[in-house]
């Protein structure tokens, strides 16, 4: 019983980012709705990104931040006394690129929408193999 | 389709969760992340730049290249939602019916096209199609919060040497304001005070003030972003330069990360228009 308690606690951060990943890359294959798609590729970046701060962490350790005070003289500082700041660094720009890539998935997903009417996966399909001329050229 | 995926999911799921027992334990201090290069940055920040935030350090000293691209990339992204959506005004993106509203009485105008439209008028404003109310708790609320999210996000960006902060958050929170005062009023005010014209300059500027800070420290002898190279002025030892250095370098990044925000709302919004939207 103890074993398990401590395997637990020692792994658990990578079991949620499992779970997140298997939700979001399911929700990216199975869903046939383009906005879905979407938001499964955001849960699976937010898994990444739990990933890494999780792997960042240290027992007993503060935030990255070094205490200092005005005018004080700087004292020796170890490095197990701060969390790893490198996967904060990695993640910061990358939650800013995701909101990002979410507006240029979103508007990719607009500009299909006005091309087909729907954003169902299957229904755009059936437009490009079925009728070809219906398409209309709005392309700007 | 949909049992694959499942199947395929599942196979992948477990492998994953079978791995994780190999991974090191959370919250090790010996875990190979952090006894490699981490150890570097939080005992020599302090010495090497005289930044006590060491995410900012790394971020945008010793990490610089990676964050001009990652700015490079969201003015990238902001460049994409305009080329995709951008309807030019030429091709008949006004719409055909106008809305305006008499401001004295409350009566709703409704204007079709080659009607005499009272743009200039002070009596009328013009509305959405789809007609919102003008809400008064919504629009007194946000019009008190905004100005001092904006305050709120140009302290996180100059105060991001000592706590935490910096360009990318501020510059998001400055975003999030600027949406926030689209959202809660119409998307033509917004642009009447922040033009698309402006929001797009801005972009760039704040990925040029980054990279015209790189290729300064060129010119002075240094490497590309190495700010000690900005100790030529007079008045800043190598370390105090690499601290000004960071902090140039993430007001270019908040300029640049807010504009495009704004500009990526303002195409989605409106459908590429930007005549109506939320």
């Amino acid at each position: 019983m103890e074993t398990i308690s401590t395997l637990i606690i020692a792994k658990y951060n990578y079991w949620a980012v499992v779970v997140l990943i298997a939700i979001g890359l399911y929700a990216m294959i199975a869903k046939k709705n383009l906005v879905k798609k979407i938001i499964g590729m955001n849960i699976f970046q937010t898994a990444i990104i739990l990933f890494y701060v999780s792997i960042g962490a240290k027992r007993g350790a503060t935030l990255p931040i070094i205490e200092h005070g005005h005018g004080q003289s700087v004292h020796a500082v170890h490095a197990v006394d701060y969390i790893n700041p490198l996967p904060h660094v990695l993640m910061l720009t990358a939650i800013v690129v995701s909101v990002a890539t979410l507006g240029v998935a979103l508007a990719l997903a607009m500009r299909i929408y006005f091309n087909y009417g729907t954003l169902e996966e299957d229904e755009i399909q059936k437009k490009i193999i079925g009728d070809e001329p219906d398409i209309k050229d709005s392309s700007g | 389709m949909r049992r694959l995926g499942l199947i395929a999911i599942i196979v992948f799921g477990g492998l994953l969760f079978s791995i994780s027992f190999e991974l090191p334990d959370l919250g090790d201090a010996q875990s190979p992340a952090s006894t490699h290069v981490s150890p570097y940055y939080i005992e020599h920040t302090l010495e090497d730049t005289s930044v006590p935030n060491i995410v900012t350090a790394i971020l945008a000293d010793y990490r610089g290249y990676d964050t001009l691209f990652e700015t490079a990339v969201i003015f990238s992204a902001g460049l994409a939602c305009f080329f995709l959506l951008r309807v030019p005004e030429r091709r008949g993106s006004a719409p055909k019916v106008r809305f305006y509203r008499h401001l004295a009485t409350g009566l709703t105008l409704r204007i079709e096209k080659g009607g005499r439209l009272p743009e200039e008028s002070k009596e009328f404003e013009r509305i959405d199609s789809v007609w919102v109310p003008s809400d008064v708790i919504i629009n007194m609320t946000c019009r008190l919060v905004v100005p001092f999210v904006q305050l709120f996000a140009l302290y996180v960006i100059a105060h991001g040497h000592h706590s935490p902060g910096g360009g990318f958050q501020g510059g998001v929170i400055f975003g999030a304001a600027i949406i926030l005062f689209a959202i809660s009023n119409n998307l033509r005010s917004t642009t009447r005070r922040l033009s698309e014209r402006s929001s797009a300059l801005l972009g760039s500027g704040g990925v040029l003030i980054y990279l015209g800070t790189g290729l300064l420290c060129m010119l002075l002898g240094a490497g590309f972003l190495n700010y000690s190279g900005l100790s030529a002025f007079p008045g800043l030892d190598p370390v105090s330069a690499r601290s000004y250095g960071i902090l140039i370098v993430e007001i270019g990044v908040g300029i640049a990360v807010a504009a495009v925000m704004v500009w990526i709302y303002y195409n989605l919004a409106s459908a590429g228009t930007q005549e109506e939207g939320l």
